[in-house]
């Protein structure tokens, strides 16, 4: 059986409206509906006005998080009965600037992932011809969960540290930071590990594990950020303690 | 006039992004940009799952994962190219290891491969079930090492720009603020991906809509071999996600309503305990989606809400096995579908999946138009003939990707700058954009011309095809293409407009589209992925050669042909769960003609 339900949608056309408005609009609601479907359906057949961003729709390619009835999701994992009988509002996410309707602007993470270095960072690196570098099961266990991040922004979202402090680096680049260093072909920690101190936002991590309740893909920013302070905290004291050589 | 680039990437997937590193390694001093109209660690390479074949084993060879592949293009496939591919798929696999891609390990620490369909032996490379994923964000954050790289995250290409038959840029739309640009370059590489959206019921994302084919088409460039569709024999229902191959290779069953396992009605082989290497579930995907088709004409497949279906049986794997090796599967089951493989059956169809055919290329990527360049499922060099195997586009974007860019990259030193006739096409192509789709008049929904689309390439160029309905389908196909001259855009906003990107995108799926169904209708055979019901037979005689879509100057579509290379495996019958005596006839075929190179 398919029920009606009530989306009410974020618009923002900074041509035409200095805030976000909120528009209504009547959908069916059949069980396999997700969120996205409810907007594409909105698109082609009412409003064909509204911009949010979506591509692969089973959950891997990142682009459509958005906030439904006020959480941070990604809207082709959501379904719309679950929210029966309504009304269902949908918003852009928090703690980023808006482009436009339900469109954020993410420029700040793409800058900051950079900044971490998330490559490999070796001394010097073996021929092809020598084959791949051994890395067992347990040592890819080591630092698998981090590696499965999406770059889907819901964590960023939800991150109060993040909405109050936009230099925090925050939990993906974080979490993406540790990705590496834990890889066991990799030797670029240290050099890491100056960026990421470079800024106060890390230690403002009061260890809500906001982030990692959003996490639909199940990556734990929040403990990826307690093991680099415990071991930023550990080089502090060594600074301290060791004779220079020693470090 | 100073080109603002040597290289412009079009598209930042796989196959753009290798070829981006490749250039900014080989030749540092180059200026590269990388033009997507989503940010790169979005494109659909996101989305592979089961991983990427590469002979690695001790008990395998160059020579049968070469007659693995040509077998099941059904000699379609150019044998130069295919060679060139497996020989060099290893150590680009091996090149993202060291990048440090998360392979799947063996216990001792080397990569661990596993069976795949339509492959004599286990040599696909896999991050458990999620490989391309892993893939592309491994290529995209190795390529934020390189500085110059350029990137413009969000730009959608609308046109190439052509001066006296030389490419010398794109015209680009920033989707964030409407601005458009000319961004000129000595050399072009489209590496846009498929086309899946032309039809309804496809694993490709939203995307996915021959951006590039259409590109080139439009400037004068041939379609090779687009009546190869493949289907993907297991699809989720309403949905169309992908349930990878990686399911049936680690011991899954395909069960129609009896609960028996059908393959073995169509030349796959026997039931065996344990999955056999070209057998039956571990068959090619051409012969699996039409087997499905046959199952339902008997009558024999379940009716649900979506369409008909059969059941994708893992429960005998045990959770462990599935937790470990398919945790992405019971993911996107549980999720989307609300059944649980580990006790339940999956319900799965055939569903659109890939492109064979794509812009013509030689085997280093070069198109016909001096400065065009195309690499990855856009591309059509041909190493996948008239059926790919699961498992070798990945490495194919990577060992293309690379050889377009190094191409590219050469040919941008001595090529020559943009004239002033490219300025003027740049011209009128911003008025197009600005006055014609901001300020259009039309009426027709874009949604309704897309359905109308999508349901045409489902009735005339699905999986079995006949002359007649493919005549319609053309016929349906330029009514439509009339239609969209008038499309109704509400959306007058320069501010990140995806009604205008949708209006973009539809007059390009049409382009295609309209390739498909005209390829189609030209071959009057049955090969691979192209079934004819009027022409039920392999036709070596007329069509052991690759079709070329090229557009008219009045916009028609006209194919010609182009013959296949066969180097050291003359054309045979493709048999699949067959004796294993017979089977070593096959593989010493290739070995008993002295290769080119030997010559």
């Amino acid at each position: 059986m398919s029920e009606r339900i009530t989306l009410q949608v974020a618009r923002y056309r900074p041509e035409k409206e200095s805030e976000i408005q909120f528009e209504s609009y009547e959908l069916p609601c059949p069980k396999e509906w997700v969120v996205l479907d409810g907007l594409n359906h909105i698109k082609d057949r009412i409003d064909g006005t509204l911009s949010y961003r979506w591509s692969c729709r089973m959950g891997i390619c990142g682009s459509c998080g958005m906030l439904v009835n006020g959480e941070p999701k990604l809207t082709c994992a959501t379904f719309l009965a679950d929210y029966a009988p309504g009304p269902v509002r949908v918003e852009p996410l928090r703690n980023f600037p808006v482009i436009r309707d339900l469109v954020v602007e993410i420029g700040d993470f793409m800058g900051k992932l950079a900044r971490v270095k998330p490559w490999i960072v070796r001394d010097s690196e073996k021929p092809l011809s020598e084959g791949e570098y051994r890395q067992t099961p347990e040592e890819l266990d080591n630092y698998k969960q981090f590696s499965m991040c999406i770059n889907c922004m819901l964590c960023y979202s939800a991150c109060p540290i993040y909405g109050l402090d936009p230099h925090f680096i925050g939990p993906a680049a974080i979490a993406l930071a540790q990705r590496y260093n834990l890889d066991s072909r990799d030797q670029g920690a240290a050099e890491r590990m100056q960026i990421l101190s470079e800024h106060d936002g890390i230690w403002g991590c009061t260890f809500v594990g906001e982030c990692t309740k959003v996490c639909p893909k199940h990556v734990d920013p929040a403990g990826a950020i307690q093991r680099y302070k415990l071991q930023a905290a550990m080089e502090w004291v060594k600074a301290f303690v060791l004779p220079r050589a020693a470090q | 006039m100073t080109p603002s680039f040597d290289v412009v990437l079009v598209g930042g997937g796989g196959a753009g992004l290798r070829a981006a590193i490749a250039i900014a390694e080989a030749a540092p001093r180059l200026r590269v940009a990388v033009v997507s109209k989503v940010y790169p660690m979005r494109s659909h390479t996101v989305s592979a799952e089961g991983g990427a074949a590469g002979v690695i084993a001790s008990d395998d060879s160059i020579d049968e994962h070469c007659y693995d592949s040509i077998s099941g293009s059904d000699w379609l496939g150019d044998q130069d190219a295919i060679e060139a591919f497996v020989k060099e798929a290893p150590q680009e696999l091996l090149r993202l290891e060291h990048w440090g891609c998360p392979w799947s390990r063996e216990a001792d620490g080397r990569i661990a491969v596993r069976p795949f369909g339509g492959m004599k032996k286990m040599r696909t490379w896999f991050a458990a079930d999620k490989t391309g994923f892993h893939m592309l964000h491994t290529l995209f954050q190795t390529s934020l090492k390189y500085s110059t790289v350029v990137r413009y995250d969000e730009w959608f290409v609308t046109k190439l720009l052509v001066d006296d038959g030389v490419v010398q840029g794109v015209v680009a739309l920033e989707l964030a603020t409407g601005k458009i640009e000319a961004i000129t370059a000595r050399a072009v590489i489209l590496c846009t991906g498929g086309c899946g959206k032309v039809f309804p019921f496809t694993t490709n994302a939203a995307i996915k809509t021959g951006d590039g084919m259409a590109l080139a088409y439009r400037a004068g460039a041939p379609l090779k071999d687009m009546e190869f569709v493949q289907y993907h024999p297991t699809g989720l229902p309403f949905t169309g996600i992908l349930i990878t191959e990686a399911a049936r290779a680690e011991g899954g069953h395909l069960l129609n309503k009896d609960g028996y396992r059908y393959l073995q009605d169509y030349a796959l082989g026997k039931p065996q305990p344990k999955p056999v290497l070209r057998t039956m579930e571990l068959g090619p995907r051409d012969r699996l989606s039409q087997a499905f088709m046959k199952e339902v004409e008997k009558g024999r497949t379940i009716a649900t809400p979506y369409g008909q279906v059969v059941h994708l049986d893992l429960r005998h794997l045990g959770e462990k096995l599935i937790n470990t090796k398919l945790p992405f599967v019971r993911e996107l089951c549980t999720k989307y579908q609300n059944v649980d493989p580990v006790k339940e059956l999956i319900p799965v169809r055939p569903v659109v999946h890939y492109m064979m055919g794509g812009v013509h290329t030689d085997i280093n990527g070069a198109t016909p138009l001096p400065g065009l360049y195309a690499a990855g499922e856009v591309a059509c060099v041909s190493i996948n003939g008239a059926n790919r195997l699961g498992s070798n586009s990945l490495p194919e974007l990577l060992v293309f990707g690379a050889r377009a860019g190094h191409a590219a990259a050469e040919y941008s030193l001595t090529a020559k700058d943009p004239g002033a006739a490219v300025l003027a096409q740049f011209k009128d192509e911003a008025r197009r954009l600005e006055h014609d789709l901001l300020q259009s008049n039309g009426r027709e929904r874009i949604a309704d011309i897309r359905q109308g689309m999508q349901r045409t390439m489902e009735e005339s160029a699905g999986i079995y095809r006949s002359g007649a309905e493919l005549k319609r389908g053309a016929g349906a196909l330029r009514d439509l293409q009339e239609r969209a001259r008038h499309l109704l855009i509400e959306d007058q906003s320069r501010t990140f407009n995806t009604e205008r990107v949708s209006a973009l995108e539809l007059t390009f799926m049409l382009d295609v589209a309209e390739t498909i169904v005209n390829s189609a209708l030209r071959r009057e055979e049955s090969r691979g992925a192209h079934q004819r019901v009027d022409f039920p037979a392999r036709d070596d005689q007329r069509y052991l050669a690759h079709s070329l879509a090229e557009r008219q100057p009045d916009g028609s579509c006209r194919v010609g042909y182009l013959p296949v290379t066969i180097t050291r495996w003359p054309p045979a019958e493709r048999v699949y769960g067959e004796a294993p005596a017979n089977e070593r006839a096959h593989y010493a075929a290739g070995r008993a003609v002295p290769s080119r190179e030997g010559v």
